[in-house]
């Protein structure tokens, strides 16, 4: 198939276009905070101010990130494979019983640094079990991947309402939860790791999972750029038929991709039930799994980028409860607007402002060619 | 009798429940006939719902508010067309786009207009839509077995449940038996042959995207202006991608679409009904399975376990003309 766009250099494929396409996503944001009648810059000072002000702030916005980094990376895995993976959000619901579990098994009798690494295994086993199934369906029986991930965010959320109301919920007890965990069950702050920076972490939850997070995604990295199954996982993205005559198993890629992208998923409900909360609720995650998808986009798919995009929703997410302190006509749904628009510039419209760009680079090629022959001229 | 009583009101209230998924998937239907993914059905319902509840108080007249709620749908799928036909970019991002923006969107500006925690004012009159009586049903009413069938389950429907009922015929004659049907179907299954005939494989795809507008638009106004007096925030709660399910249950194919749209309203209805009343023979059901069970029947059934599921052959890939 022909690319019906120019290449570009590596800079500005990676840096100018995503970078242009958010600041388009924030200026229409900025509209609408215009039409509900509030000042934009405002606004945008109180975001940056909510997220990064204090210690406490930053402590927020990186607990937030943390939650992102995964979902993220989650999306991007499938992204490599030419796999769209909308079901993350119910894979991390999901993965939250294999949390869940370890935490009520041995909270009680075990320190966190035993219950940690079972509940590591617990929830990428959930989630990874949650996506194996849509991916074994689109391997084997050739329904679409798409359609029934969104079909598996239904019915895990139907499945998770069942749970905590009927099993997981303690006798006596009204609110659809699992018991508080004891210190077993409880990840340590990060206060070391702030105060280094001078920082303090305040009431935030920011927790080991981000140490985590951060190793998931150096090893996203080695796996897709450093692995033999990552670099069949890129060629099936690329090009299916070319995969096809390398001999690379369509369906068994389908289905080992899809249960990566669902463990790491399912590993983001670490960080909400064991670093926050201390028990599973309902809803604990929150459209983590969509912010996901925006990460993915804006972060080009690549751990690098991921990172940053995820620090950026977490700003978003703090920020934005800062925001509605102070202008109460802006209340967090507005970051469902941003997130909305980040997909729609950064994901399906990415390629609205590479022709004019493409063009800007060519005209500059061949300026600078022209003064070059002058010059030797 | 008291049986047969429960039975006509429980089919009362799945007709009710179903009539805005029938538009909705009717709506997808024309666009993904075309080779237009959407899953932004939910997002262009709910931004509907929302103009019609604004539109309908501000002018208390419920025919602005089903304008409106077809203007901003119909500009919706705008967007979603201009990403997907004219920028190539992928539909399913494009789609979920569209269903954050107007989730977020709809609560922003409802709390800023009417401060009311993302309502709008409670309508009434003519700012609603009324329920129609249809001819004699007052008089049959005592007549047994045929009565109640008449003048409960099929008379007293708000206007609109009649026109999506009519509008099932009607798709399927417009899709089958014209020739922009025939087009229509065409640039969905092979576009590069359509291109061949002469016909412009994007403006046809951008004529579906505005009738899958339309439909959008009526679905929200239902939501708003007759099944509820006014909006309240998230009020589609999942309907979108109910009917998407539908859609597909259905095999993209309008009588089907009415019958699957009909089975998920009759789910939705029997397990409010069923609320805590355990079930003849099989005991205690619980209400999540039931919720849950048009996902589940959707999985099975794309799964190829009942029937095979074939969606349009050019479905979710953007036209690039050969050069």
């Amino acid at each position: 198939m022909s690319n019906p766009y120019a290449k570009l250099p590596g800079w500005a494929e990676y840096g100018l276009i995503p970078l242009i396409n958010l600041v388009v996503a924030f200026l229409v944001a900025g509209l609408v905070v215009l039409l509900v009648g509030e000042n934009p810059l405002n606004a945008a000072y109180h975001m940056i101010n909510g997220a990064f002000g204090r210690g406490e702030y930053i402590g927020f916005t990186l607990y937030y990130a943390t939650t992102f980094i995964f979902t993220g990376l989650s999306v991007a895995v499938a992204f490599h494979a030419g796999l769209f993976n909308i079901g993350s959000e119910g894979q991390a619901y999901i993965g939250g019983i294999g949390v869940a579990l370890a935490c009520l098994w041995l909270d009680k009798t075990m320190p966190w640094f035993v219950v940690f690494p079972l509940a590591i295994i617990g929830s990428a086993f959930f989630g990874a079990m949650w996506a194996f199934l849509p991916g074994w369906l689109q391997a084997k029986r050739g329904s679409h991947v798409v359609i029934t991930t969104i079909m598996f965010n239904f019915i895990a959320s139907s499945l998770m309402v069942y749970l905590l109301t009927k099993v997981l919920k303690p006798l006596g007890q009204m609110a659809p939860q699992t018991r508080t965990f004891e210190a077993g069950g409880q990840l340590p702050k990060l206060d070391w790791l702030m105060s280094i920076f001078g920082l303090n972490l305040g009431n935030s939850p920011f927790n080991v999972s981000f140490l985590l997070a951060l190793l998931a995604a150096f090893g996203v990295w080695v796996l897709i750029w450093r692995t033999k199954l990552g670099y069949e996982m890129r060629t099936m993205g690329h090009s299916p038929s070319a995969a096809r005559y390398a001999g690379i198993g369509e369906a068994r890629m389908t289905i080992i991709v899809m249960m990566i992208s669902g463990g790491l998923a399912g590993m983001m409900a670490l960080n909400p039930i064991m670093g926050e909360q201390y028990r599973m609720q309902l809803d604990f995650v929150q459209g983590a799994g969509f912010v996901g998808i925006a990460v993915a986009l804006m972060g080009r798919s690549h751990p690098a980028g991921i990172i940053p995009a995820a620090v950026l929703f977490g700003m978003l997410y703090q920020g934005g409860a800062e925001i509605s302190f102070e202008m109460p006509a802006i209340s967090r749904d507005m970051i469902v607007i941003i997130q909305g628009l980040v997909i729609l510039f950064a994901g399906a419209l990415e390629n609205m402002f590479r022709p004019a760009i493409g063009r800007a680079f060519a005209s500059i090629g061949r300026r600078s060619a022209v003064a070059a022959q002058t010059r030797g001229a | 009798m008291d049986f047969f009583h429960t039975i006509i009101a429980i089919l009362e209230s799945t007709i009710r429940v179903s009539v805005p998924l029938i538009f909705a998937a009717l709506a997808g239907l024309f666009t993904e006939r075309a080779g237009v993914f959407d899953i932004g059905l939910e997002g262009k319902m709910l931004g509907a719902a929302f103009a019609a509840g604004a539109v309908a108080a501000v002018t208390g007249n419920v025919m602005m508010g089903l304008l409106a709620a077809v203007l901003i749908s119909v500009l919706l799928s705008l967007v979603h067309g201009y990403a997907s036909i004219t920028q190539r970019g992928s539909q399913i991002v494009s789609g979920v786009a569209i269903n954050f923006i107007v989730a977020g969107s709809t609560v922003i500006l409802g709390e800023a207009w009417f401060r009311q925690g993302g309502r709008t004012p409670a309508l009434s009159g003519d700012a609603r839509f009324q329920t129609v009586t249809l001819p004699f049903a007052d008089a049959v009413r005592d007549v047994p077995f045929l009565g109640p069938i008449y003048s409960e389950l099929l008379s007293g429907h708000f206007i609109l449940t009649y026109v999506a009922f009519a509008l099932v015929p009607f798709s399927w004659w417009v899709l089958y038996r014209t020739r922009f049907g025939l087009r229509l179907r065409a640039v969905g299954e092979n576009p590069s042959a359509v291109d061949t005939a002469g016909i412009s494989v994007i403006w046809l795809r951008y004529r579906a995207v505005i009738c899958c507008g339309i439909l959008c638009g009526f679905a929200g106004a239902y939501l708003s202006l007759a099944m509820s007096a006014g909006f309240v925030k998230g009020m589609t709660a999942g309907k979108g991608y109910i009917a998407l399910a539908a859609l597909i249950f259905a095999k993209w194919r309008p009588v089907n679409i009415m019958l699957a749209c009909l089975l998920f309203g009759f789910l939705d209805a029997f397990a409010i009904r069923l609320q805590g009343n355990p079930l003849p023979l099989i005991g205690q059901v619980p209400v999540q399975l039931m919720q849950a069970l048009p996902y589940i029947l959707t999985v099975i059934l794309l799964a190829g376990f009942i029937g095979k599921a074939i969606p349009p052959k050019a479905g979710g890939i953007p036209y690039v003309k050969e050069r």
